[in-house]
């Protein structure tokens, strides 16, 4: 299980996409179920959502993962002799202690999504308003020649990164409170 | 009715291996660092992993590996002072207290909450976070967290270790007052003999992990039966002995011959003697009286300890060294007497024990001998 969600993180997105490809083709039962709906994923916008989710995901799992384990485990067996369940042990107190790394992870995640190129084209294709991401439409636009429009795309994507990382930043700095002082009792 | 414990966990290098069983209220828990007191007290409060045997309470089984019973920690009811408090630093005094509490109106909670803090004498912190406490405010807030669930017995792992003399004399005064009033058990685990017998009943001795001795306090420190219970319990000065008539033994260690106020029960072969029971006499027909000299000193603040060679014929184990304790008072008007010194091994001070095993090279009076270090 571990290894199925990091693995997109080594192979290169081509591969990944091809991989969707496969699953998501039409020869697949599954895809084959959902066409029958009327459904179909590949070169639609679910299928942008998609190939960035299962590319990004892995930064997103490996961080709040290794946050989790880092928190010490005698504040979760407090919790467990004052009478919590393992669930409100999570929620009141591993995940709140675990909250910067989760919050580093998102940032992380959030980037490689926002550039996820190759495994996008492949399943997704590069259908103007419709599957065509940001990093797609500097890249096309580029080619073409039209540098104009591709400084365009590309200060909208800086704008919305350092948007991002901005928000990110103060929230991160704030859930880190409790953090540090865990860190120094 | 009270607390039977039997509990064995195997490790690489360590095995726990601790049973007793006690009706009184406040059980202390004797031993070195290293004798397996945290890990006795995690494998009760259902904390340690491939745990072995049965833990009672009040006659509710709360642990039997063989009837493969083994509540979680959240359902023994047992409420746990960490040594190293645990307390959420995500969260204010308030709602640490609160956190065990179960589903109750906000309105009570922080009536019980209040109550808690009262009882220790931190009303007016609770919006404080852990990081902004001392030491012995943080035990405290830990303290009322664990009793306001109402646990029925509370484990308190080495309470006062962590803090400095000052604080710890006060926490030690509101230790005994709360747990007085607490309704439960309480299982008390420290390494300070002192601590251990101002605060609890019955003293479960704990070594490398097995239990060496266990009874009401006075009897352990009185008798302690073993050279292993006389040690933990603060004795410095042991000897293997040789029966030499009625009431008389040699004392191969120290190279005299004692009298003793009794005769020596079968199986002991040895004997002790605690440092401040030593005196200093003028009188050289007193029994057990010898004269010594003195080979090292060691100021304390108000006391005097003294290693100290019998001038004997037979003392052919020089190295052999007693240890007397004596108020810097009586140092000031000994240190003025003409040498040799008479020392006194008062036969009624002398306690009779069976050597266990601990005394490794089968001498406990050598001055350096340190206690057995196991890694837990």
């Amino acid at each position: 299980m571990d290894a199925l969600f990091i693995i997109p993180l080594a192979l290169p997105p081509t591969v990944v996409g091809y991989l969707l490809l496969l699953v998501l083709g039409r020869t697949d039962p599954l895809a084959r179920a959902l066409s029958n709906w009327g459904i179909s994923v590949l070169f639609s916008w679910p299928a942008t959502v998609i190939a960035a989710t299962v590319v990004a995901f892995p930064l997103m799992y490996l961080a709040a993962r290794g946050a989790v384990e880092q928190v010490n485990p005698s504040y979760q067996q407090a919790a467990r002799t004052l009478g919590a369940s393992e669930w409100r042990t999570f929620w009141r107190v591993t995940l709140p202690l675990a909250w910067p790394g989760v919050l580093a992870g998102t940032v992380l995640a959030f980037a490689r999504a926002l550039g996820e190129f190759g495994a996008t084209l492949m399943i997704a294709g590069n259908i103007p308003g419709r599957t065509q991401t940001l990093p797609l439409a500097i890249f096309f636009a580029a080619e073409a020649g039209n540098m104009d429009q591709a400084l365009a795309w590309v200060l909208i994507t800086v704008g919305i990164t350092a948007v991002a990382v901005t928000l990110f930043n103060t929230w991160g700095r704030r859930a880190q409170l409790p953090g540090r002082a865990a860190r120094r009792a | 009715m009270g607390l039977r414990v039997e509990v064995r966990r195997v490790l690489p290098g360590f095995l726990l291996d601790l049973d007793f069983s006690s009706e009184a209220k406040i059980v202390g828990i004797l031993g070195n660092s290293g004798s397996g007191k945290t890990m006795s007290l995690r494998a009760i409060a259902g904390l340690e992993p491939s745990v072995r045997g049965r833990v009672e309470l009040n006659g509710r089984t709360l642990f039997d590996s063989a009837r493969r019973i083994n509540l979680p920690p959240q359902r023994r009811h047992l409420g746990f002072l960490m040594q190293d408090y645990a307390l959420f630093p995500h969260l204010t005094v308030a709602e640490n207290v609160a956190f065990g509490l179960g589903r109750v109106s906000a309105e009570e909670a922080r009536a019980r909450v209040m109550e808690q803090l009262v009882a220790v004498q931190l009303q007016g912190l609770e919006d404080r976070r852990p990081h902004q406490l001392s030491g012995g405010q943080q035990q405290r807030v830990a303290l009322a967290r664990a009793l306001i669930t109402k646990p029925e017995a509370i484990l308190l792992d080495e309470p006062l270790s962590a803090l400095d003399v000052h604080l710890r004399s006060q926490m030690e005064a509101l230790l005994i007052e709360t747990l007085s009033a607490f309704p439960g058990v309480a299982l008390y685990v420290t390494h300070n003999l002192e601590e251990v017998y101002r605060l609890a009943e019955e003293i479960v001795i704990l070594c490398n992990g097995k239990r060496v001795g266990a009874g009401a306090k006075e009897e352990i420190f009185r008798r302690p039966q073993t050279v292993t219970v006389a040690r933990v319990t603060g004795c410095k000065n042991f000897s293997r002995v040789r029966r030499i008539g009625e009431r008389q033994v040699e004392a191969l260690e120290w190279g005299c011959a004692l009298r003793l106020q009794e005769s020596v029960p079968e199986g002991f072969d040895s004997v002790g003697i605690r440092a401040h029971h030593l005196t200093f006499t003028a009188n050289a027909e007193d029994p057990n009286t010898f004269p010594c000299a003195l080979v090292r000193s060691i100021e304390g603040p108000f006391r005097m300890t003294l290693y100290l060679k019998l001038l004997l014929a037979q003392a052919s184990a020089a190295h052999h060294h007693l240890q007397a304790e004596i108020t810097r008072e009586s140092w000031e008007s000994l240190r003025n007497r003409p040498s040799p010194w008479l020392v006194r091994l008062d036969p009624c001070r002398i306690m009779p024990l069976r050597n266990d095993g601990d005394v490794r090279d089968g001498n406990g009076g050598s001055n350096n001998s340190t206690a057995p270090s196991v890694q837990a």
